[in-house]
């Protein structure tokens, strides 16, 4: 524990002593703004609600979170400091969850951020604020599976553009999984159980379900085990590059 | 010598088709310290690299202070203060809170932290940059975070691949100074191609080759193989001819005789038999002493006039040739 939490305050503070803390936080605020306010047409929907802010979210945190995300193991390849992490006394489950949980509480800071959001629309009508809380966990779980999924990818390469844009990639095809543009693929061969098993794997499903503002236990542990799968992925991708 | 503190044993590392360490044994007993020589892309580092845990070997063991370092991982680490190759620190952050952050997963806690950190500062001189970026910090700066960060903990074995690398010659003496004032009560590799720093600070050399090791011995055995060894060299001005040159050939104990002409001066090496223990030839008269009776004898007007140690040098090249046909460099690898 004393490792993981070493490790957990050297990331954090890792954010807020370049300008890239500062950076990401106003272009994820002010792109969550303007999508909000212009391209989902907030105020003229006319519902006291976030519906609209929370549904753009799994299209931000696409772009977003890879950012955060890419520098995780890939910088500390190529400057070689990861050499200098690995031969400390650390056990490898505190470096991968010590920078796992230190990106994750650095987008929970950005996404308290939009804390102006709910403040407006308290102020203009009379939201169902258990709703608006339900929107902000799924999406903060939702920010988790997406570091998750980038700090796997960003422990395979040196190379952070690389890091990037593979976990683009990968994330998009887990959050579309349940979309027609991913089932038709596979509607008119593959039976319906594996269709189902793929949408299942959709981080819109679930996410969506959370938003409407129901917890489901079901939603939780998908995202929980989807963390810890990908956070076990990246151990096995550092453990196997110690292995040459 | 007391009882070994780090033991390597058949340590193998292959990266695909390419073996990189073969088969490497040797041991490192407490106020030792071992220099690791070799070209670049021995296996130096990555030795280092699989004693400290970074890599894990494919073949053989590896133990530190009796934890073997596969099995025992972070027993072992915690014995072990290392200096990577390149000295890699956390360059966005100051060394304060770099040393900060290594004494907190070291599990050095308040008093103890701080009293570790202003030691190691001391040690390394970095009062000045304390609070700067690493990035910003010279080349010399950033070797000397590094082995602070090595040294912090006060460890008994200590792994430092190129301690000395890119630091000027008074910052290269304060090391030196530092790592012998160290080596009483520690196990110490350090990995150099600074053949003189072997001569200054090591109490064994290592020289490896192509992943094996090729030499094995005190700075003063391998220098004792050096063809150089026992050797005398006789600077006179003016040319010799050969029967003079000649008479220095005949004296007892010399075996071969370089002649080469430098300017105004011919510079004369006699070289002796390898085998010979000490510079005495005949008798108790040192082949210097004879040397210097036949110029005597001769009326040469001699410049100088030593008996050649050996050149550590010269066994490296002879023993060391991978670096002319090495097409693969393990450090790509890693």
């Amino acid at each position: 524990m004393r490792e993981l939490s070493a490790i957990f305050r050297r990331e954090l503070s890792g954010y807020f002593a370049t300008p890239l803390a500062f950076i990401f936080i106003v272009v994820f605020l002010f792109t969550m703004g303007a999508f909000t306010f212009y391209m989902g047409g907030y105020f003229e929907s006319g519902s006291a609600d976030l519906a609209i802010f929370f549904n753009f979210h799994p299209w931000l945190y696409l772009f977003l979170i890879p950012a955060i995300s890419m520098r995780l193991w890939a910088e500390e390849r190529r400057t070689g400091s990861i050499e200098l992490l690995l031969s400390l006394p650390v056990p490898l489950w505190a470096a991968v969850l010590g920078k796992f949980l230190a990106a994750w509480v650095f987008s929970g800071l950005a996404l308290a951020l939009t804390f102006p959001m709910w403040i407006t629309v308290n102020y203009l009508g009379d939201p169902d604020n258990g709703v608006i809380l339900a929107g902000y966990v799924g999406s903060f779980f939702l920010a988790g599976g997406y570091l998750a999924i980038g700090s796997c990818l960003s422990a395979t390469t040196k190379n952070q553009v690389i890091a990037f844009v593979v976990s683009v990639v990968v994330c998009f095809l887990f959050t579309v999984s349940g979309l027609p543009l991913v089932i038709d693929f596979f509607s008119s061969w593959a039976p319906q159980q594996v269709l189902n098993t793929i949408a299942s794997f959709s981080f819109l499903t679930h996410f969506t379900a959370i938003t409407q503002g129901v917890i489901d236990l079901r939603d939780i542990i998908y995202f929980g085990s989807l963390i810890t799968v990908w956070l076990v992925a990246c151990g096995l991708v550092v453990d196997m590059k110690k292995a040459g | 010598m007391s009882e070994p503190m780090i033991v390597i044993d058949g340590l193998t590392k292959r990266f695909g088709p390419f073996t990189a360490v073969d088969a490497i044994s040797f041991t490192v007993a407490r106020g030792e310290v071992l220099g690791f020589l070799g070209p670049n892309g021995a296996g130096k580092s990555t030795t280092m690299k699989m004693v400290t845990g970074f890599l894990s070997p494919s073949e053989g063991r590896a133990s530190v202070c009796g934890h073997d370092v596969v099995s025992d991982t972070l027993a072992a680490q915690r014995t072990i203060g290392y200096l990577p190759e390149g000295a890699p620190a956390y360059g966005d952050m100051t060394p304060r809170a770099f040393l900060q952050f290594i004494a907190r997963v070291r599990a050095l806690k308040g008093a103890a932290a701080d009293h570790a950190i202003a030691e190691a500062v001391a040690a390394t001189e970095l009062q000045g940059v304390l609070d700067q970026p690493i990035d910003t910090l010279s080349k010399g700066f950033r070797r000397r975070v590094g082995l602070a960060q090595a040294i912090l903990h006060n460890p008994p074995v200590l792994i430092m691949d190129e301690p000395t690398d890119g630091l000027d010659p008074n910052q290269k003496f304060e090391v030196r100074k530092l790592i012998k004032r160290m080596s009483a009560d520690k196990a110490i590799i350090i990995s150099t191609h600074i053949l003189e720093e072997v001569d200054a600070i090591c109490s064994r050399a290592l020289i490896i080759d192509r992943g094996r090791v090729v030499a094995d011995g005190t700075p003063a055995e391998l220098i004792s193989r050096s063809r150089y060894h026992n050797a005398v060299t006789l600077t006179v001005e003016g040319q010799l001819t050969v029967q003079s040159a000649e008479m220095l050939k005949a004296l007892p104990g010399v075996v071969s005789m370089d002649v080469t002409a430098r300017g105004q001066e011919t510079v004369l090496t006699l070289f002796t038999a390898r085998a010979t223990a000490s510079a005495a030839v005949a008798g108790d008269i040192t082949l210097v002493d004879a040397v210097a009776r036949v110029a005597r004898e001769q009326g040469w007007i001699v410049r100088a006039l030593y008996g050649e140690p050996g050149r550590l040098d010269e066994v490296f090249r002879a023993l060391t040739r991978s670096d002319i046909d090495a097409t693969f460099n393990a450090k790509n690898v890693a």
